[in-house]
């Protein structure tokens, strides 16, 4: 199999790319595990322009069906390596090797770990990473939140409103943040907080039963009785099969130009991943647009083509809905 | 948008239907979710596809965790979406979250 432009990630930035490549007439495929990302994470988008209110969700599955309105192809799968050979690029994902002309990398950000001992045993049983998911499993019971910054106190405003009590623990020593959250936070009944303090290890049988957590400062342990440990300890891009290929900051996102280049010529990226500074749906939306007329551009000039500098044409989709 | 039944070979579960459709010898294939959950808005879908691609080798349900608490509770079901795999009523494979499509394929191949 070969294509023109190969969008590895199916969230905004690389279904955007998508479509503007596949509009372009490049013969496209996204290569993704998911539709969404980050964005499957919230209920409400109140920043899209266009959109009053809008879910995760339903927003970017209408990205999707344009993507695929204009023919973008899609495969649900991990790329597990990426090679350039003879000016072309060679992915593999667990079964399949497919061949093209031009890469995005547009896989965004996934959920720091909790590093510490029971973490792994009890991923899905009482260890979470998505509040507004599984939150509602565990209404009539107790749960923990570790972490720092805004998202995690949204996630413990978000998960008192359906739990019995959330226990807060975080490393700051202060909570920091838009005041108005500080202060839902510092008025909820039903949460305790523990500042300066580190988790230290997860237990339970077949779920979690308990954590234990220090405090930093005076040093004390203490084990809390939990069914549950929300993980909010930010976003990270995992780049490691990118490594060696493109060039990365000191946070593992990969460095692009205003075209959305990287140090490797053929290779783009866009949206989280790359180190473009705000973190917004919209902005990885321009983001993907950008890589894909660039990497049209690039293949274009491999073709011996003539290339363009925007997309401000009409082009009848190949699927009607 | 996506609707919760009918169009697919993916029967509804409740907590009184469940234990008679996971008995079969057949493999069976559960899908756990719930309306607030939107990954799992990205899984059912994709989990239809499957009950139509693979229906001679395995049968698929789907149990809202939500409105048949039992069940949920029963096999403690704490994060969604959470794929059950069953053969003569016993769990013969587990998938939690969000996985791609090709996964779920194999887990199907190889157990089926």
């Amino acid at each position: 199999m070969e294509y023109d432009i190969i969008v590895i990630g199916g969230a905004a930035a690389g279904l955007t790319a998508a479509l503007y490549s596949a509009r372009q007439g490049m013969k496209t495929l996204v290569i993704t595990k998911d539709i969404g990302g980050q964005a499957l994470l919230t209920n409400e988008i109140q920043n899209y322009p266009g959109y009053d209110l809008v879910d995760g969700f339903s927003l970017l599955n209408k990205f999707r069906e344009e993507a695929e309105a204009f023919g973008s192809e899609f495969l649900y799968d991990e790329v597990t390596s990426l090679k350039k050979e003879n000016d072309k690029f060679i992915l593999k994902t667990n079964d399949k090797e497919i061949i093209s002309r031009a890469v995005i990398l547009a896989f965004g950000k996934t959920p720091r770990d909790l590093n510490v001992p029971g973490e792994t045993s009890f991923k899905g049983h009482g260890v979470s990473y998505c509040a507004i998911c599984d939150g509602p499993l565990f209404r009539n019971r107790d749960v923990a939140v570790y972490g720092n910054g805004e998202h995690a106190i949204q996630a413990v405003i978000y998960l008192s409103s359906v739990v019995k009590k959330v226990y807060f623990i975080t490393r700051a020593k202060k909570i920091i943040g838009d005041d108005e959250l500080v202060s839902t936070l510092n008025s909820l009944k039903n949460v305790e907080i523990f500042k300066d303090s580190s988790l230290l290890s997860i237990s339970g049988d077949t779920s979690v039963k308990s954590i234990k957590i220090k405090d930093n400062s005076s040093g004390i342990e203490r084990d809390i009785n939990t069914g549950a440990v929300f993980a909010e300890m930010g976003y990270i891009a995992r780049t490691d099969f990118v490594k060696g290929i493109v060039k990365l900051n000191e946070s593992n996102e990969i460095i692009v130009d205003s075209y959305c280049k990287t140090s490797e010529e053929g290779i783009f990226a866009c949206g989280d991943v790359t180190n473009t500074p705000y973190k917004q749906v919209v902005i990885s939306a321009g983001h993907g647009a950008t890589a894909a007329l660039s990497a049209y551009n690039y293949v274009q000039n491999k073709k011996g083509k003539v290339a363009s500098k925007s997309d401000w044409k009409l082009v009848n989709t190949v699927k009607t809905k | 948008m996506e609707s919760n039944m009918g169009k697919n070979n993916v029967r509804v579960l409740t907590d009184s239907t469940f234990d008679s459709f996971v008995r079969s010898p057949k493999l069976s294939v559960v899908d756990f979710w719930a309306a607030w959950c939107a990954p799992c808005r990205y899984l059912s879908p994709v989990v239809e596809e499957l009950s139509s691609e693979y229906s001679d080798r395995a049968n698929f349900g789907k149990l809202n965790v939500d409105e048949n608490p039992s069940i949920s509770t029963l096999l403690r079901i704490e994060s969604i979406p959470t794929l059950l795999f069953f053969k003569n009523g016993k769990i013969v494979d587990v998938s939690i979250g969000v996985v791609p499509k090709e996964k779920l394929v194999q887990k199907i191949k190889s157990l089926a």
